[in-house]
């Protein structure tokens, strides 16, 4: 089957496209959500070392792993933007950064919560914690910087630059825990290895993971096709759009 | 089953203000964040300029 994949670079097109998907990638991720919770709280046992604190990992884990794969898909997009200046690449783009900063956020907090009673400590300096803070403060960057620029054509370039120079940043925090003596602990899930937990821990935390994957779909299609919106007000195919009947 | 009774379940072996002050805080995010964005949605498509063939309808 050949499907015409250039046809939905167009903001004509891909709004109705984005707009049809956009329930479908909330339905999944609800279903997921509840398996994910099930999972959590009434398969997956008490953990040895930790007790029930540990649950707080089948949402850490997965706002972290969105975290670093969301910037990384809006760097690649806003390079895509800037090297082909396609507007809709950098319009995803900016669509990406308020929910990669959300699931910063989420990592952060969930693991300063979960720092708490098993470092007996909130926060410390240490690599891996400090690596994604910048993180948070990159898409803070790129977000307010976009934000400063009246001209979204040149506000794209500009935040495509940030975007980029920051992607060093992902391996730092992916490895910092390799890298230096942090009192955060190494990978749980790797690829070179077995996992080191329980089956249904595991299969908790993906299952979640899975969940956060298409929640972040969802939102940045409701989001670009904001966008897209406020951008091209004032083009042809946004005046013959169904919905501006009031 | 992990959990005797519901009290047993809410206290999440003595860390029930960790726990559900996670799961809790990351529900309210994705919330308002859908909610942010709808409201988006709907103030981008009242500044969308009026044409006149569509604006008589009330």
């Amino acid at each position: 089957m050949a499907i015409n994949w250039f046809k939905y670079s167009s903001p004509a097109s891909f709004y109705p496209l984005a707009g049809r998907l956009t329930p479908w990638f909330f339905a999944t991720a609800a279903l997921l959500v509840i398996a994910g919770l099930y999972i959590s709280f009434f398969v997956a046992p008490t953990d040895a070392q930790q007790g029930e604190a540990y649950r707080i990992i089948f949402i850490h884990v997965p706002a972290a792993w969105m975290s670093m794969f969301i910037y990384v898909v809006m760097a690649m997009w806003a390079g895509i933007g800037l090297a082909f200046n396609t507007r809709l690449s950098s319009m995803v783009a900016s669509a990406l950064a308020p929910t990669g900063a959300l699931m910063t956020f989420i990592a952060l907090w969930t693991g300063s919560l979960w720092g708490k009673p098993m470092w007996g400590t909130w926060w410390v300096w240490d690599a891996r914690l400090t690596s994604e803070l910048i993180l948070l403060f990159l898409y803070f960057g790129f977000m307010s910087l976009q934000a400063a620029i009246d001209d979204p054509r040149r506000a794209d370039k500009a935040g495509a630059v940030i975007a980029l120079v920051g992607v060093v940043n992902v391996p730092i925090i992916y490895f910092s825990v390799k890298w230096w003596n942090t009192l955060h602990q190494g990978a749980s899930v790797s690829l070179t290895r077995s996992p080191t937990m329980a089956k249904t821990m595991l299969l908790g935390m993906l299952v979640m993971a899975l969940a956060f994957w298409m929640y972040s779909i969802a939102v940045m299609l409701m989001r670009v096709r904001a966008i897209m919106l406020e951008r091209e007000r004032n083009s042809d195919w946004v005046k013959a759009l169904e919905e501006r009947r009031p | 089953m992990t959990w005797a009774s519901a009290a047993d379940f809410f206290a999440m072996g003595g860390y029930g203000v960790y726990v559900w002050g996670s799961f809790g805080v990351t529900a309210a995010c994705i919330a308002l964040e859908i909610a942010v964005l709808a409201a988006r949605r709907r103030g981008a498509l009242r500044e969308l300029p009026v044409t006149g063939s569509r604006a008589d309808s009330p």
